[in-house]
């Protein structure tokens, strides 16, 4: 983040959020001074888990959990993996049911497809057009024999807030562990409580890459999916990356506690967004939950546009962007997401803005956006409607 | 599991039910090898070839296809018929509404 021009045009903060500057100097001070091995018992040992437990500690803070309950991953999709696989085997004997929704992370589907090849069942509970969950579908998908329910925060595609809070409620009811993938969520917004496991992502908060976080709350039966190993109280395998987890904690902190007067701004971006794009292109669809949705993000549709062509062009531009659509987007594709919307899959973009992001940034990508829409369409053979 | 399964409920489902045949199309779309959004374009070109009222069917194999015809039909409201499985592909039936 210290090179604010690389910044410009930069508007795809779901995939990674530029390093808050509190992260890059907590991090370059912990690799000067808590490199040691946190497990080794001498002076430096001994400072380097000193700082690993501070930096639980202040997550757990920031997450409403015990620092207990907290174990430092690397990353994201290797907290997803852990929790969903050690909760499917400590639960084995209760069954081998899997709920998941349709709109989930590509990490928690390909979990469900391994748990599936491996002789468990899985179901998939649909969303409708907005990508939201219906709470009480999902709550009659559980059965006597689930072993474990899944439901991510909000999507990652389209920024739709889906019902944790009904989901958990649902959950603790008919005794079921749900895992909250608050990967998009967490440092943002509001994660409501209830659930049983917790899997977030440090660089999508501003913290360094490499670092996830895995929470599974007191009570909760797990067991390691994988071999033995010590570290991270026996939840995650190999050598604790420690500056890292202190910068992501430094990360959070800053973060959450800016976000109470950056999320209204960010939102007021997004409605400004969804409005003039809208309004200024034609044969367009905003799609996701208008209201109930992240504080930064949005993402809209435009007919007969092909998705990769168009990033590439607004790429051409200065603005960096993502797409649903994009072939290489995913190995789920069409984008499982907007298909499970029923909305249309070509011509997606994705804008979700950093912390940082300037207004007039925006403002020079929708004063673009509608002749690089209409140039693709001139190109493809699709004249004014 | 099905990621790309209809897992969606219809609120607005297109096709009524058990319509097995239904009027025959006026006019066939060609779209099979193309990739989307090449047979939204097509149907989008073409549609305004058949009357209103009347039946243009688009045959495509790109699996994006299945979620996008319908998808247009909506936001262009034109009715969505039904879709039906070829053995390369599916032929989308759409009804010309204006």
């Amino acid at each position: 983040m210290a090179n604010l021009s690389a910044l410009a045009g930069y508007l795809d903060a779901a995939s990674t959020e530029p390093l808050h500057p509190a992260a890059r100097e907590a991090l370059l001070r912990a690799l000067d001074g808590a490199w040691a091995d946190p497990a080794r018992l001498y002076g430096g040992a001994r400072r380097a888990r000193v700082r690993l437990d501070e930096a639980r500690a202040r997550v757990a803070g920031v997450l409403g959990v015990r620092p207990d309950e907290v174990a430092f991953t690397t990353s994201g999709t290797q907290a997803v993996q852990l929790a969903m696989l050690g909760s499917l085997r400590a639960r084995r004997r209760v069954g081998r049911h899997l709920v998941v929704s349709a709109v989930e992370h590509s990490s928690v589907l390909h979990t469900a497809e391994a748990h599936e090849r491996d002789g468990g069942s899985v179901t998939v509970v649909g969303v409708g057009r907005s990508g939201r969950v219906d709470p009480d579908e999902f709550a009659a998908a559980l059965r006597p024999d689930t072993a474990l329910a899944c439901l991510q925060s909000a999507n990652h595609e389209v920024g739709t807030v889906q019902p944790v809070a009904e989901a958990a409620e649902a959950c603790r009811a008919a005794r079921v562990p749900l895992l909250v993938d608050a990967a998009q969520s967490v440092g943002r917004m509001y994660v409501p409580d209830g659930w049983s496991f917790l899997a977030a992502s440090a660089h999508k908060w501003g913290g360094p890459p490499g670092v996830g976080v895995l929470v599974i709350r007191k009570g909760t039966r797990w067991r390691s999916p994988l071999p033995d190993d010590e570290r991270e109280g026996r939840r995650v395998p190999g050598f604790e990356n420690v500056p890292g987890a202190v910068a992501a904690a430094a990360a959070l902190e800053a973060y959450r506690s800016e976000m109470e007067g950056d999320a209204p701004r960010l939102s007021a971006l997004v409605d400004r967004i969804r409005e003039s794009v809208t309004r200024t292109v034609p044969d367009v669809e905003v799609v996701g939950d208008p209201v109930r949705r992240l504080p930064h993000l949005v993402t809209f549709s435009c007919l007969y546009v092909e998705g990769e062509a168009l990033l590439t062009e607004l790429d051409r531009l200065g603005f960096a962007v993502s797409s649903g659509s994009s072939c290489t987007a995913d190995t789920l594709r069409p984008s499982h997401v907007l298909e499970a919307m029923g909305v249309i899959t070509h011509g997606n973009v994705r804008v979700s803005l950093p912390r940082a992001v300037d207004s007039s940034d925006v403002e020079r990508f929708l004063a673009v956006l509608p002749d690089a829409v209409a140039r693709l369409r001139r190109t493809a053979g699709v004249g004014p409607a | 599991m099905r990621f790309r399964g209809r897992t969606r409920r219809d609120a607005e489902p297109a096709a009524p039910p058990p319509a097995p045949a239904g009027p025959p199309p006026v006019l066939v779309i060609d779209a099979l090898g193309r990739k989307c959004p090449i047979p939204i374009i097509m149907l989008a070109e073409r549609i305004r070839e058949v009357p209103v009222g009347q039946i243009v069917a688009v045959l495509a194999d790109d699996v994006a296809a299945r979620t996008d015809v319908p998808a247009w039909c909506r936001m262009k409201s034109q009715d969505f018929v039904r879709e039906e499985q070829l053995p390369r592909g599916w032929g989308f039936h759409i009804r010309r509404t204006y």
